[in-house]
């Protein structure tokens, strides 16, 4: 690993102003950066931790939702959101293992936006909000394709405002080896209607089936599914499963969640 | 830079740069060579330490993260008086270990479930031992060591 600046600022502005360095990136809890940067496949400058601002950590449970600071751990949000999200709980306690679970961070998460991590379909099934340190993005505008977000250069993610589901089940399929989700579906059902979104499976990452969604929404039973399929065209190809097999898991899944919401 | 943390109890400080990983400041630099080196990738799980009470994988945390934390390593795990704790003893006397490279980090990932969960099932210990790896695929020894740490009865191995 090349050398880099480390620093640790208190404050989002002290981090703000030590990231306008060229190269220089935010730090939150190195799970995926750390590996990354021990390849060479990074190599930033200055590293900016972010796990010395207290203000950008913590499950905060409000009005009809709950609010996640950018840097808080999976273990965490497993512990503390279990009783007002508890498929939220679920899904950040099978992150990785329980030491990942113990420095990872969602916002480390959503802004790196691994094409099979578990974060991102939580936040795109649940239409939650981004909120960084100059606005707030949508769901359905954060996710820009694999490892590509709507975050600027030097942004950073300090909290996520999830609206909380009348029910929500995540499940993955999980690569045996790695257990990432060779293909993940979380199931969220809002009065408004039901959002169904996809990690692992899409080389365009996460994405939200929309066919499922309207029929989901016309009735909430696994029945609803019959006759849809996903189409293997842009599903991830590789030595663990096919196209094909990819979008096959993505009906089972959609049909065992809504079963088990 | 210099940092400064307190390791098995005792203040520790010493000179790291940015990129310095907390194992190699515990193996290199403090000279704490229990905790080891496996994969280097963060899926063995051999460098196992735990900061403030939670385990981390030391080969995937800065040094300088670890600035003012209280750590712990396998080094600390012994009892006062030099005697085996009743996890590494349950491992000694479960055969929960073959060549034992593994062992430093799955002990304190043993120690930092039991902390949270004092009385786990089989499945809760395979599941927490996800990130954990051994090579001589002794798990089975190894989840009953843990399981007969907790006060679980277990069948004896045999003699």
């Amino acid at each position: 690993m090349y050398n880099f600046d480390f620093v640790k600022p208190a404050t989002v502005d002290e981090a703000l102003a030590a990231l306008a360095e060229e190269d220089a990136l935010p730090l939150s809890g190195g799970q995926t950066l750390i590996p990354a940067m021990k390849q060479r496949l990074n190599a930033p400058s200055r590293l900016v931790s972010l796990l010395g601002i207290d203000a950008l950590k913590g499950v905060c449970p409000g009005e009809g939702g709950v609010t996640i600071g950018g840097a808080t751990a999976h273990a965490v949000v497993a512990r503390e959101a279990a009783a007002v999200y508890p498929a939220l709980a679920a899904l950040a306690g099978g992150i990785g293992d329980p030491a990942v679970r113990n420095r990872g961070t969602i916002g480390g998460s959503l802004a790196n936006n691994d094409p099979a991590a578990c974060y991102p379909a939580a936040v795109l099934a649940s239409g939650a909000v981004i909120v960084t340190d100059r606005r707030e993005i949508a769901a359905d505008s954060f996710f820009q394709g694999m490892f590509t977000t709507d975050l600027e250069e030097g942004e950073i993610i300090t909290a996520v405002k999830f609206p909380i589901p009348e029910a929500a089940h995540y499940l993955k399929f999980e690569q045996p080896a790695s257990r990432f989700a060779l293909t993940g579906v979380v199931v969220a059902k809002f009065a408004e209607g039901v959002r169904v979104a996809v990690t692992g499976a899409s080389e365009d990452g996460v994405f939200r089936w929309s066919e499922a969604e309207a029929a989901l929404s016309d009735s909430f039973r696994p029945e609803a599914l019959e006759g849809l399929s996903v189409p293997a065209e842009g599903m991830i190809s590789d030595l663990h499963g096919s196209g094909a097999y990819r979008a096959h898991l993505v009906k089972v899944l959609t049909g065992r969640a809504v079963q088990a919401c | 830079m210099k940092i400064t943390m307190t390791v098995n109890g005792r203040p520790c400080s010493g000179e790291v740069e940015g990129r310095t990983l907390l194992v190699q400041f515990l193996r290199d630099i403090q000279g704490l060579t229990g905790t080891h080196v496996g994969c280097d990738t963060s899926q063995c799980g051999a460098c196992t330490v735990h900061v403030d009470g939670r385990q981390v994988k030391s080969c995937t945390m800065f040094a300088a993260e670890a600035e003012g934390a209280e750590v712990t390593t396998i080094e600390g795990m012994a009892n006062a008086d030099g005697s085996l704790s009743v996890i590494q003893q349950a491992f000694q006397d479960h055969h929960g270990l073959q060549c034992g490279f593994c062992t430093p980090g799955m002990v304190m990932a043993a120690a930092a479930l039991l902390k949270d969960n004092p009385r786990p099932s089989e499945a809760e210990v395979r599941a927490h031992l996800e990130g954990n790896l051994c090579r001589c695929t002794g798990y089975h020894n190894i989840v009953k060591a843990i399981l007969a740490a907790s006060g679980q009865a277990v069948a004896v191995a045999a003699e």
